[in-house]
């Protein structure tokens, strides 16, 4: 029996590691990530006898790998490619928490909307229209409060059906202004060509356009790993544009 | 045309509670500052200076972030009220 792999990404302070360590208890190992300073923390969790993998990824409040801690998280998502990638959020700063999560719909269609701090949100008068929310960002959204373990078992079914591919999601991307979707359109099908569909196109695109030289490494070092060899270097440094 | 008085936010009193108009600012830098919820359009409240005046503390959508002059001095607001003090 495999055990499914869950990545939790999230903002800083928004109880990711509360529901790390609610989820996992004891069984759970830290280390660094490959080459990096920043911690790695797995564990592993059992729900209706069916093991899963949880990866608590860096706090951030974003994916453009402006730092260690964004790359690694970025990296997991898009090449690690975990079967379910959970986003917490913070129940009373969502307009913050919605950046984040935005741009994990971008890179992976295996999304979950987990939104912890309801307990925080209640006391301040605030209500979350989880239906709302999923329904207009097409993703599925749980509200938790971790701290007071509510809302915990709803959290691992939707990670179960999802993981068994049992929800289809058609998360909301982001349309840009028309000069971008037209740059987009013209390098996506080419990006497409190289990556397959393994890698989300789209996203990769418009990393290309924004002059992700970081990204590019990447993603040659992970083709190459993945073929051999085969892989013309120079194809993709062409379709960077700044 | 200057119809309200703008200001850089590093211009802004404690206290006072702005409207980012425009970041004159490129790159990481802006990617992070659009990150940390410094957008156009959002409304900050100077918190508090530190003792030599620089960073200063400002709250943005729900959160208390510190700046330091290189970059408030490149954030564009415009006053729209706030408690003095």
């Amino acid at each position: 029996m495999t055990s499914y792999r869950v990545a939790l990404a999230g903002n800083p302070n928004t109880g990711k590691s509360t529901l790390f360590n609610t989820l996992t208890g004891l069984k759970q190992h830290t280390g660094n990530w490959p080459g990096k300073t920043v911690i790695r923390a797995e564990g592993t969790y059992v729900h209706n006898n069916q093991e899963y993998t949880l990866v608590d990824l860096p706090g951030t409040y974003s994916l453009y790998a402006n730092s260690a801690d964004e790359e690694v998280a970025r990296d997991y998502i898009v090449f690690e490619k975990p079967d379910v990638t959970v986003v917490v959020m913070d129940a009373t700063a969502m307009e913050r928490n919605l950046n984040l999560a935005l741009q994990v719909m971008e890179m992976t269609d295996r999304v979950i909307l987990c939104i912890n701090l309801m307990d925080e949100a209640e006391k301040k008068g605030m209500t979350i229209h989880d239906r709302k929310l999923a329904d207009r960002l097409g993703v599925p959204v749980v509200k938790i409060s971790a701290r007071n373990k509510q809302g915990i078992d709803q959290l691992l079914d939707a990670i179960e059906r999802m993981a068994e591919g049992k929800i289809t999601t058609r998360p909301y991307r982001v349309t840009y202004s028309e000069d971008l979707e037209q740059k987009i359109r013209e390098i996506e099908p080419d990006v497409r060509k190289i990556v397959g569909d393994q890698y989300p196109a789209r996203w990769i695109a418009l990393r290309l356009l924004d002059g992700d030289y970081s990204l590019l490494k990447t993603l040659q070092d992970q083709l190459l790993n993945q073929r051999g060899k085969g892989v013309e270097t120079g194809e993709l440094s062409v379709s960077c544009h700044t | 045309m200057v119809l309200n008085k703008t200001k850089t936010l590093y211009d802004c009193q404690s206290g006072e509670v702005v409207q980012i108009k425009s970041l004159q600012v490129e790159g990481t830098m802006r990617r992070r500052l659009l990150d940390l919820g410094f957008v156009p359009g959002a409304c900050v409240k100077v918190l508090q200076r530190s003792p030599m005046g620089d960073p200063v503390a400002y709250r943005v959508s729900h959160t208390t972030i510190a700046l330091r002059q290189e970059e408030s001095s490149r954030i564009w607001v415009e006053e729209i009220g706030g408690d003095q003090g």
